[in-house]
Parts: C-alpha cells; sequence; structure tokens
C-alpha cells in the first residue's frame, strides 16, 4: 500500500488527520453548520477555501515524508521546502514504545517512538503506521538493535506469549491516586467546592472563575495518572520487560535492563499502613523533544504505579538480580542534622549494586547500578562538618533518581568513597 | 591520598580574587567619603563598614583559594573545593563526554583558564578553575586522551 520503491516506505495515509488531533476535530465541527443549514455562500466558500488549504498542506506532508530500515539504522526523510533526512543507529536506541492516542485507535493506527540516548537525546518518531503494522516492525527494529544478522520482512515465528509479571487493579489504582498527594488535593478543591455550594451559593460563581486554572490542573494531573497507568501490565519479553497499559491512550514499551540506570520505590505515608509502593525506572537521556510536547516530560517511568512489596521484588529481581537487601542505619547524631528522615535514612551495597533510602514524610529507596555510576561526590555541610558528618552522592546519567549516602561517618563515608569508587571501577570494565 | 599529591589553581587565581575584593572594598570607601558631604556619621558608618566587609571577603576568598584543588590518578579525577560546603569529587576519565577550557575576560587578562570535565549526569562536578594556560592546554590533552582510552558506554 504504501510502499514507494527502493525499500522506501510512506506512512498510513490517515496519519495527518490523527497528527492534526484536536484541529481536525474542529474542522469537522466548523463545517457541520456550513453543510447542514446553509449560510451565505461567500462564508462557506471561505471555510471551504481554508479546510482545503489545511488537508493539502496534511497531503504534502505525508506524500515527502519516507522511512527505510536499513542494515543496522533507520532512516526518515521528511520536509518539503527544508528537507531532513535523520538516521537513528539501532544500537543506540535505549527503547521503543507504540503510542496509540485516542484517535489513533479509532482509524487503527499507532505511532512508534524511537528513544535514544546521550543527554541531547533526539526521538525518532513514525507517526502514524498500521496497527497491525507496528508491533513486528518494533520486534524487528529491537532484534536488529541487538545485533541480529539479518531479520526478514516478517517475523519468522509468532511471539511466545509473555508471562505477564505485574498488573495493576482498576480499584488499588483509584484507591491510591485518592490518597497520593495529587489526589489529596483534588479533593480539598471538590470539598472546597461543595461547602461554599451549600453555605453561599452566590459566591460559587467567583469562586469557580478565580480558581478554575488551579481545579483544572488539579484535575489534569490526577486525570493524567489515571489515563497512563491504568492497567499498566509488565510481562517478560525476550529483550526485558514490556509495559504496556492506558485508558484512552495505549502505550506499549520495552525496557532493556541492560539501560537502566537506576530504580527507586516511593512509598507515601498513606500508603504505609497499606503495604503499597510504587516502582519506578530512570532511563538515559532527556525523554523530551521539539515534537513530543509536555507530557513526554515524565520525570520517571512507572513500572509499577501501585503494587504490593511482593509485586515490587518480582520486578527487581529481573533488572537487579544482584541487589543488597541489608540496610546500615546513620549513627546516632544524625538526628541532629536530619530529625525528620532520621528513621528513614540508611545504605547497603553488594558488589555490583548500591541501594539507599531516605524520605521525610513518604519512604524513597534508589537502587543504583555501580556499572552506571558517572561519578562520586562526598559533601560536607557546616552543620555536618560539626557533627562529623559526610554524605556520599552517586551520580548517573539518569533525570530523576538521586542515589545518595546521607549524614554517614566521616570515615565511613571516606572508605566508602574509596570502596564504591573500585567497584564502579571493576564493574564497569566486566560491562 | 596524601596531601602533597594535591595540584592546586595558579596563586594569580587568589590576588585576581583579592583584586576584586580590594576594588570592592575602595568603591565602598568612596561612597562613603561623598555621603560626608550630606551626613558625616552616615559617610564614616558606610566606609567603616565597606573595609569590614573587605577584611571578611578577603578571608573568605583565601579560604576558597586554599580548597581548591585536584589529583589525576590512573583511572579517575579527583577534584576538591569548597569552604562551608566542601565537596570532593571522583570522575572516571572512561565517563568523560567531553571536555571545555573558558577564559573569562579578567581571567585572561591575567592568563588563566577554567578547565571543566563532563560527563553523561548532569550533577558531575568536575571544575578547576584558575590554571595557567599551558597548564589548562596540558590537562585538557591529557584528559582527553585518557578518556579516549578508557570509553564506556552509557
Amino acid at each position: 500500500m504504501s510502499a514507494v520503491g527502493d525499500g522506501w516506505r510512506r506512512l498510513h495515509p490517515l496519519s495527518p488527520i490523527v497528527r492534526g488531533g484536536r484541529a481536525s476535530i474542529a474542522i469537522v465541527v466548523v463545517l457541520v453548520p456550513t453543510l447542514v443549514g446553509g449560510r451565505s455562500p461567500r462564508d462557506s466558500l471561505i471555510q471551504f477555501g481554508v479546510v482545503a488549504i489545511i488537508v493539502a498542506l496534511g497531503f504534502v506532508s505525508w506524500l515527502v515524508t519516507r522511512w527505510r530500515v536499513d542494515s543496522d539504522d533507520l532512516r526518515i526523510e521528511t520536509g518539503l521546502l527544508k528537507r531532513q533526512s535523520l538516521r537513528f543507529p539501532l544500537s543506540q536506541v535505549q527503547a521503543i514504545d507504540i503510542v496509540r492516542p485516542g484517535l489513533a485507535r479509532i482509524f487503527g493506527l499507532a505511532e512508534l517512538r524511537l528513544r535514544t540516548g546521550g543527554s541531547s537525546g533526539s526521538t525518532g518518531r513514525l507517526a502514524y503506521l498500521s496497527a497491525r503494522e507496528a508491533e513486528p516492525l518494533r520486534d524487528r527494529l529491537l532484534a536488529l538493535g541487538r545485533g541480529a544478522e539479518h531479520v526478514g520482512d516478517e517475523p519468522a515465528e509468532p511471539r511466545p506469549p509473555s508471562a505477564t509479571l505485574t498488573t495493576v487493579p482498576t480499584g488499588r489504582l483509584i484507591a491510591s491516586i485518592l490518597i497520593s498527594d495529587a489526589g489529596v488535593l483534588a479533593e480539598a478543591v471538590v470539598a472546597a467546592l461543595v461547602v461554599t455550594a451549600i453555605l453561599a451559593p452566590a459566591a460559587l460563581t467567583g469562586l469557580a472563575t478565580g480558581g478554575a486554572a488551579w481545579i483544572f490542573a488539579a484535575f489534569a494531573v490526577v486525570w493524567r495518572r489515571f489515563n497512563q497507568e491504568y492497567r499498566l501490565t509488565v510481562s517478560d519479553a525476550p529483550e526485558g520487560l514490556h509495559l504496556a497499559g492506558g485508558l484512552v491512550a495505549l502505550t506499549a514499551e520495552t525496557i532493556r535492563p541492560g539501560r537502566v540506570q537506576a530504580v527507586r520505590m516511593v512509598e507515601p505515608v498513606l500508603w504505609q499502613r497499606l503495604g503499597w509502593c510504587r516502582l519506578e525506572v530512570d532511563l538515559a537521556g532527556r525523554q523530551r523533544s521539539k515534537g513530543e510536547g509536555r507530557q513526554a516530560r515524565r520525570p520517571a517511568r512507572a513500572l509499577l504505579p501501585v503494587g504490593t512489596h511482593a509485586d515490587a521484588e518480582t520486578l527487581l529481581d529481573r533488572l537487579l538480580p544482584d541487589r543488597p537487601r541489608e540496610l546500615s542505619p546513620p549513627p546516632r547524631r544524625a538526628r541532629w542534622k536530619s530529625p525528620l528522615r532520621y528513621r528513614m535514612l540508611g545504605w547497603g551495597r553488594t558488589d555490583t549494586c548500591v541501594r539507599t533510602q531516605s524520605g521525610r514524610l513518604r519512604r524513597v529507596t534508589a537502587w543504583s547500578p555501580l556499572e552506571k555510576a558517572q561519578s562520586l561526590r562526598r559533601v560536607q555541610g557546616p552543620l555536618q562538618r560539626r557533627l562529623r558528618l559526610a554524605s556520599v552522592h552517586i551520580d548517573t546519567a539518569g533525570r530523576s533518581v538521586h542515589a545518595v549516602l546521607r549524614d554517614r561517618d566521616e570515615a565511613e563515608a571516606d572508605r566508602a568513597l574509596e570502596e564504591l569508587t573500585v567497584l564502579a571501577r571493576r564493574a564497569r570494565r566486566a560491562s | 591520598m596524601a596531601d602533597g599529591d594535591w595540584r592546586r589553581p595558579s596563586p594569580r587565581l587568589l590576588r585576581l580574587r583579592r583584586a576584586e575584593v580590594v576594588a570592592l572594598a575602595c568603591l565602598g570607601v568612596v561612597l562613603g567619603g561623598v555621603l560626608t558631604l550630606a551626613s558625616t556619621a552616615a559617610g564614616i558608618a558606610c566606609a567603616v563598614a565597606a573595609l569590614l566587609l573587605g577584611l571578611l571577603a578577603e578571608r573568605f576568598v583565601r579560604r576558597r583559594f586554599h580548597a581548591w584543588g585536584y589529583v589525576e590518578r590512573e583511572d579517575d579525577l579527583l577534584v576538591r573545593r569548597g569552604v562551608m560546603f566542601s565537596r570532593l569529587s571522583v570522575v572516571p576519565y572512561g565517563r568523560m563526554q567531553f571536555i571545555d577550557v573558558t577564559a573569562g575576560p579578567l581571567e585572561r587578562s591575567v592568563g588563566l583558564a577554567t578547565v571543566r570535565m563532563h560527563t553523561a549526569a548532569a550533577a558531575s562536578d568536575a571544575r578547576i578553575p584558575g590554571l595557567e594556560q599551558a597548564e589548562a592546554n596540558r590537562l585538557r590533552d591529557r584528559l582527553a586522551e585518557l578518556g579516549e582510552a578508557q570509553a564506556a558506554g552509557i
């Protein structure tokens, strides 16, 4: 259908409509009254003209965009006036996501997103392909990236059904969001509105218009979490862990264990009683580029939006089989420096991995594989010096997880810095 | 890590920083002098405050200068800095992504430059200011060479 010759292929013809997204819907909404209730011919002529131009532009952008898989890279060419040729070496690809926004699902389309490493991290997008095409293509690109010699156009055998490791029951997800920080804020807003409506109905309109931005923001955060994490399922795949989920927009991605910079487990205070936790992974590179917009700036990828500790252990076993289990507490005098989080502080290590724990109201546990450590830092502030304490930071290429050995005895910090330097070097050489 | 191994920025950096402090203090004293035309007490107070602050700043600048240091070890570079918040960074050569050598107008006027090593982690903090041009270039070339020899993937 969309072959151009010489291995070049085009995107799906409907992609401009989906890419236009809300604009396309707006166009339809504008056109319908014109078609139904005949207004003055001049008005409708102008409207038709504008729509025709937009459609033509979309068609041209579709016409000049083409892509091709070479032996070890993906090439995308686009642009009419400013010709752009992009080349993504598959061995550098950190992960490939399949994203399906609501409109794309109606037309049976899917977007393929290639995430590459590096601090300037650019993202390759194939938007949109037909949904049937996207899955095999993703597998093929991943296989080529792993260094498979030659992989045919069609996968040789169907993918083996992968074992589901964890999934999120909808009831638990709703409950966890209701008692998370953003959820509590949204509830407070609703409560305030209800109380005002009962006590002073006259003031309600003023409050609603004045605080509209706040109300909207609080609900947007809650909605986004629910939409992204609805039925998020993690399963074993040949390349690593396979994630799939979403309510309106479906996403699917594969995380290779070797690409994980750090893992963290977050336990807000209200969750601790229920034994719930949230597991997030940090991958290399900035996850935002020009075309990706705001939602792609998400700090870390949630593997387990909410789950039990047993679920978390299952996933951790896949990502970091050799990880420290024991934590050693800081010296008692650290209480003066960190009175609130003193109870939470601790760290432990094996030969390849460091685990640290901290947090004031919510407990945050971070695991950092030593082969990913970029540099180590020993930091001592004025108060720490007086108490003979010091902290050791492990810097990684990730963006949101920081492993810090906080408030250790000076001598212990020095020793840890020396040991970790040697261990990190060994881990780096071995990888 | 014996203390003798630490290399330091050029003493010219300390002189440069002192000159900056002295210039600022002089400005304060002159301002005080101008103020005496309006109110003698306020002018004298301003001048004295400028002198005291200058002395404090001089002490701070001196201690800060002496806190800087770096060692090139076999596999990594050690950089230490800071008086209030003292920091010691260990940056493996294999993790280096690029090095930049910068020199602002003041630094350049006394023939100094700052060498900075970047890794894939934004938090890595390996900056050495106040190196003489020749030493900065030597360090840059040496780090680039070692980085290439030991490069590791992200």
